[in-house]
């Protein structure tokens, strides 16, 4: 094992590298290009025995993911935001076929407006494709949940594409110290692709993923396939406890930092959540009783472990690196849906909405998410959702608003012109206040 | 910890310099955290790279908002809004400038408390100052004093393996040099502390409001706006004209031009030099090879009674 400094791209290819992965299907896009770079260039050296094919698009490439894998041999692949988005259709048909292989997604926030950088929209778009969902937060993490990843991907008792997913910039391109288990061990740990019945071979034909109508037996194979997910929890775990053996390094299905005997609880995903641990430390050093949980795993759901660990909480927060328009932060609603009817379920569940397309989550924001939960707790009343942001941000945006308005002043569209914009203060006397 | 941002040019190894700076504090024992950020990379325009390090396990991720050392390669970016490098300047935080201004001269100009130090600028030639990432990167590691003159020196052996001896032989050469002149600063860069949540700034958290989509919606009415962004600012190597030599097949240079920068007037192709960005492929497909490649600041700083070459704004 060595440990040396390595971005979350570079983990990512370490991971296919070290799972000896026989095919990479690969279509380059901001911020992953980095992943599939570094495997070219070690296939290019004779350093990794695989064969990576550049295809025309992300629906391709999805496409030769599964049905290489319908071959029974090992395969990575990795893309991100948009690129998920437009082989979306094609990963909710190579679930079905019930192919495993492990995917590597980089968040992005997606468009419209376009932007570069993270958010999880684009990873929770797939929520419901029928692939698992490994979350990370460090580039340690992105390198051994891979590993992970094909372990659990191939189990038997589940036979499911797996995505691993980390952010953009925060992980993909930010170097930290990571180990990096050596083949031989990485080799013993994951093992050979056992593909049993998985062999569709040359004269050997199969018709997978056949046609079904009247829904009885549409209903029987998708309900099959979201058993095998439910599965994921028990096989994660004990796949985890074989890794810890092996690595010393422990992972849950969901990581729970000082939570247990808290009062209040962060819950948030993605690789913020170390910054809510730094506030956590900072917090419980000024005295409060305050704690984290991040699920590791969203797919499948961890539910009955959030019941557990948020049993008896006063409050607890969700930060959700996400939105749902017209209904708000998914992980909220999600956990909303888990603890709904549990008899000591915490009173108040509060919803944040920050770091969308990157923005920065402050140490000072998550010091005032704890002091909303301790005022719900002592007031009885659970604050409505905010979007955190601020009267400095508005500002900006205003600034850049007046430059539009004059530009279209100028092209004769004076219906909407400064006076109307003037009217919308950053104060009390907003439109969205007279419409609430 | 330590909180270290890097501020320059694309092109111009702040990247670089970020990793050689995280791979030394790394083999001083550090936790290190590495990153450049940029939007759509593109050589000549502003980015920044930062580094942490601490002796405990950094819990901290994204940018640095305050950073106990600023480095800034190229001090034409100070006065730029968007490259941001003042921000979250505080009294304690050193600034190092690549500059040949005096460190009074940014005194006066910046109006700010904390220490600002200057690395005197070897090259006038933007083109030329590609060993600047591995100035910037020794100069930091001796004002932050943490860091041996042997784990610099193996941090760009590792960092710039892939570029053969020559190229870590200057670039050792550079870093080395400006470790030893930062002597008189050894370790004056301070560890800064976490922010506490006993004593902290609330964020002024407003409730957004609704907005009609037709002020809503990111949407920009002006035609034309690219025309006043002045690209020609990233350029740091400027093709030039031989207008002698020039055999008048305009329209071959004038369609490579992937800016749109060069157009025609009475059969001769002149360059826009307000929106060339330097990329020098119209050098390569100029048949007759008419176009000549200066440096940027050669082209500026020239004395004043050399004749103007052509294209050139006076």
């Amino acid at each position: 094992m060595k440990r040396m400094l390595l971005t979350g791209n570079g983990a990512a290819a370490w991971g296919a590298r070290l799972a000896a992965c026989d095919y990479i299907p690969a279509f380059p896009i901001t911020p992953q290009t980095e992943i599939i770079e570094d495997i070219a260039n070690w296939i290019d050296d004779d350093e990794m025995d695989a064969r990576i094919v550049t295809l025309e698009s992300e629906h391709s490439m999805i496409t030769a993911a599964g049905t290489a894998a319908a071959t029974g041999v090992r395969v990575f692949s990795a893309t991100s935001s948009q690129g998920l988005l437009y082989g979306m259709e094609m990963l909710y048909t190579v679930s079905g076929w019930r192919a495993p292989f492990v995917l590597v997604n980089v968040s992005r926030g997606l468009a419209t407006p376009i932007t570069l950088e993270a958010d999880h929209n684009d990873i929770l778009a797939a929520r419901d494709s029928g692939f698992l969902q490994i979350h990370c937060s460090t580039c340690q993490e992105v390198l051994d949940n891979t590993l992970i990843a094909f372990r659990l991907a191939e189990d038997e008792r589940i036979r499911l594409p797996v995505i691993v997913n980390l952010d953009g910039f925060y992980l993909s391109f930010t170097r930290e110290p990571v180990e990096v288990p050596n083949f031989d061990a990485a080799k013993k740990f994951v093992g050979d692709f056992n593909a049993e019945n998985i062999r569709f071979r040359a004269s050997s034909p199969i018709s997978q993923a056949v046609a079904v109508l009247g829904g009885s037996a549409y209903s029987y194979f998708r309900y099959e396939t979201h058993l095998a997910a439910l599965n994921g929890i028990t096989v994660y775990d004990e796949i985890a406890a074989e890794f810890s053996a092996q690595f010393g390094r422990q992972y849950d299905v969901i990581e729970n930092y000082y939570a247990e005997d808290a009062e209040f609880v962060f819950v948030m995903m993605g690789s913020f959540s170390t910054k809510a641990k730094q506030a956590v430390d900072e917090l419980r050093n000024a005295g409060w009783s305050i704690g984290l949980l991040r699920p590791r795993l969203l797919r499948p759901f961890p539910e009955k472990y959030f019941q557990k660990y948020l049993a008896e909480k006063k409050a607890v927060a969700v930060i959700d690196q996400n939105i749902s328009m017209g209904m708000g932060g998914v992980l909220h609603s999600e956990l909303a849906g888990a603890l709904y009817g549990q008899t000591n379920a915490p009173k108040h569940l509060l919803s944040f909405i920050g770091g969308l397309g990157g923005r920065d989550i402050s140490a000072e924001e998550f010091f005032e998410i704890a002091i909303a939960m301790r005022d719900a707790k002592k007031t009885g009343q659970t604050p409505p959702p905010r979007l955190m942001y601020t009267k400095t941000e508005l500002s900006e945006i205003r600034k850049l608003q007046a430059i539009a308005s004059v530009e279209r002043d100028e092209l004769g569209d004076k219906e909407l012109g400064d006076k109307e914009l003037g009217d919308k203060t950053l104060g009390e006397k907003t439109l969205g206040e007279k419409n609430d | 910890m330590y909180r270290i941002r890097f501020h320059g040019r694309g092109g111009q190894g702040m990247k670089t310099a970020s990793r050689i700076l995280g791979t030394a504090f790394f083999k001083q024992g550090f936790e290190i955290q590495d990153a450049p950020r940029y939007g759509a990379e593109r050589r000549g325009a502003p980015i920044f790279a930062y580094v942490r390090a601490s002796h405990n396990l950094i819990k901290e991720r994204g940018n640095i908002t305050h950073p106990d050392l600023v480095v800034v390669a190229d001090d034409t970016l100070v006065p730029v809004p968007g490259a941001g490098v003042l921000t979250g300047l505080e009294y304690d935080t050193v600034l190092l400038i690549n500059s040949d201004e005096t460190t009074s001269t940014w005194k006066q100009r910046l109006n700010i408390s904390g220490d600002i130090i200057t690395l005197p600028v070897e090259t006038e030639d933007r083109a030329e100052l590609r060993f600047i990432g591995a100035t910037c990167s020794g100069a930091a590691a001796r004002l932050i004093g943490d860091i041996s003159r042997e784990s610099l020196e193996q941090a760009i052996k590792e960092e710039l393996a892939e570029l053969g001896d020559d190229v870590i032989e200057k670039n050792l050469t550079k870093a080395l040099t400006a470790y030893d002149l930062m002597a008189g600063y050894d370790g004056c860069v301070s560890h800064s502390k976490t922010i506490s949540a006993n004593n902290y700034k609330s964020p002024d958290w407003i409730k957004l409001p609704f907005d009609d989509a037709r002020i809503s919606a990111p949407d920009i009415y002006a035609t034309a706006n690219s025309v006043k962004v002045n690209t020609g600012e990233w350029r740091t190597l400027r093709p030039v004209i031989d207008y002698k030599k020039c055999n008048k097949c305009w329209w071959i240079c004038s369609t490579f031009c992937p800016d749109g920068a060069i157009t025609v007037h009475d059969n001769l192709p002149e360059i826009d030099y307000e929106h060339c960005k330097g990329c020098l492929v119209c050098v390569a497909q100029c048949p007759p090879h008419a176009i000549e490649t200066l440096a940027e600041e050669s082209t500026i700083k020239r004395p004043t009674n050399q004749p103007t070459r052509q294209g050139e704004q006076t």
